[in-house]
């Protein structure tokens, strides 16, 4: 027989495991709003969440908080460690602080937000998910990035969308290189419109969408060039 | 995998801790590399003295090891911890001490030598090495130290990180390099010797033999991106300070935490929750390419 519980828990990491906080939270009875105290930097803190419960992380995440999350809306207060929010599907995870290499990568759906920096491969191989960047992301963000949209408000790093397919990706900052096949496109009435929501979404309301640059797949490597035959 | 930590102190009233506080950030870094662990640490040396860290001077040849050494160097002093041994002796009698352990075969080896470093390494948990050598007791103004998980060389003692291949450098490595056979070889052409298949030993060298000719530490580190081909997230600890180096992709972990009172290095935020004040550092990832260093005023 399952306990129901009720709106407000606490849970402390220094007196929790991290398997029995998981446990707790992936119930199917769990309801309502979550404090989990002392995180410390531990590694998969509120993973595979498929409940709409609101939970905070009150400090440092360590690698993949929030991965494979469901509904759930997760607030970290500190910085998050490699892998937040990985393979999300829907719901939401926000980072107070800066999101370390690989933040949202294969995400299919949901919205990451991170308010500080994300580090190198933001967005990797991203398949659905919004991520927006308060401030810049590293080398590698949106590599082979398939739909999907990732705005950063800041600057991005080398190589950025290197062998996009279709995600698009929004900088109001400076690009330091683009990766292969990915180009600056056309902004549409419908990208602003789009980039509108997304600020707005994420808190964001300093910035317009104007400000932005949009860039997207050349679409050059979708298909096998038959003049390249000889290079193999 | 593989953990590295770094403690740099800027506040001088927490050199008393700075064993304790560095056993701590090595336990945490445990499932990074649960089978072998190491430490640098660096303080207390004395002007005109050098300090040489010495393994293998069992129980059995203490006493006529100690005679020889005391028959060079009368003022030399010898502190025991488990298996490692620290001679500390005038800068003058180092290479004679050097060619007396060299008769004692292979078994005997210097790990380290130098003004203030100290190294300790061995095989096992990183808990259970830092309390073989009581690492919690030890006091100083920087160390280094590492977790293994080995990929590319057996699990021994020798094969342990840290490195140290010149005086008071060391080196503590997460990853892997693919071109140490060949760069090896052009450093054994140049003169160096090695004493392990390990790619880290190389990497050491390879540093060290920069230094020799004349560069800074962050013009060696910065010719690495060159010349070391593979995976690395780099601490190099020297007498003054510790330097950090992450290679262009930067798949290997980094993360630093600063303070008013120290600067600390880990593969991941985990070593820092115990430290003092961590809650207010200022903590962010070294980016790739980047050489950062961190000195003392000579």
């Amino acid at each position: 027989m399952s306990v129901a519980l009720s709106n407000h828990q606490a849970i402390d990491l220094r007196e929790t495991t991290i398997r029995k906080l998981n446990a707790t939270l992936q119930s199917e009875d769990a309801t309502g709003t979550w404090l989990v105290s002392h995180p410390e930097g531990r590694h998969s803190i509120a993973v595979g969440l498929t409940a709409p419960i609101d939970v905070t992380i009150d400090g440092q995440a360590g690698y993949y908080a929030g991965g494979m999350n469901q509904h759930a809306n997760l607030v970290i207060k500190g910085n998050a460690g490699p892998g937040v929010a990985e393979n999300m599907m829907s719901g939401a995870v926000r980072v107070e602080g800066n999101a370390s290499m690989a933040a949202g990568a294969t995400a299919h759906g949901g919205l990451l937000v991170i308010k500080g920096d994300a580090g190198a491969r933001c967005g990797i191989s991203m398949k659905g998910v919004n991520i927006v960047v308060r401030g810049s992301v590293g080398h590698m963000s949106a590599f082979m990035a398939q739909s999907g949209n990732l705005v950063v408000c800041g600057d991005a790093g080398d190589a950025l969308g290197d062998s996009l397919y279709e995600a698009r990706i929004f900088v109001r900052g400076t690009v330091k290189s683009l990766g292969a096949d990915c180009e600056e496109k056309e902004m549409t009435a419908e990208d602003l419109q789009l980039l509108q929501r997304l600020l707005k979404e994420a808190g964001i309301t300093e910035y317009s969408p104007e400000s932005f640059r949009r860039y997207g797949s050349a679409r050059r490597l979708y298909n096998f060039h038959v003049d390249n035959a000889a290079a193999y | 995998m593989c953990g590295i930590v770094g403690l740099f102190l800027k506040n001088p009233a927490l050199q008393p801790q700075l064993g304790a506080l560095t056993a701590q950030m090595l336990k945490t870094m445990t499932e990074r590399g649960p089978d072998s662990a190491g430490f640098a640490i660096y303080g207390g040396g004395a002007h005109g003295r050098t300090k040489m860290t010495l393994r293998g001077v069992t129980e059995v040849l203490r006493p006529d090891f100690e005679k020889s050494v005391l028959s060079l160097s009368d003022s030399a002093t010898f502190s025991y911890r488990d298996d490692h041994l620290v001679v500390s002796c005038p800068d003058d009698a180092v290479s004679a001490i050097r060619e007396l352990v060299a008769e004692y075969g292979p078994d005997v080896t210097v790990v380290s030598s130098g003004d203030s470093i100290e190294l300790y390494k061995g095989v096992g948990l990183p808990e259970e090495v830092a309390a073989r050598f009581q690492l919690a007791q030890m006091s100083g103004t920087h160390a280094i130290g590492h977790t293994r998980m080995a990929t590319e060389s057996a699990v021994t003692t020798a094969g342990a990180h840290p490195f140290s291949t010149g005086p008071d450098q060391c080196l503590v490595h997460n990853g892997s390099l693919s071109n140490h056979n060949t760069l090896r070889r052009q450093l054994v052409r140049d003169g160096l010797s090695f004493e392990t298949e390990n790619d880290t030993e190389v990497a050491a060298g390879y540093l060290s033999w920069r230094l020799s000719q004349g560069e800074r530490l962050d013009e060696a580190l910065t010719a690495s991106l060159s010349d070391l081909d593979g995976f690395y997230t780099f601490v190099v600890g020297t007498r003054d300070g510790f330097a950090v180096l992450r290679d262009p992709v930067a798949c290997k972990p980094a993360v630093m935490a600063e303070t008013d009172d120290y600067v600390a290095f880990a593969s991941e935020y985990r070593a820092f929750a115990g430290l003092p004040g961590i809650e207010s550092a200022t903590v962010f990832e070294p980016e790739p390419q980047r050489v950062y260093h961190w000195e003392h005023a000579a």
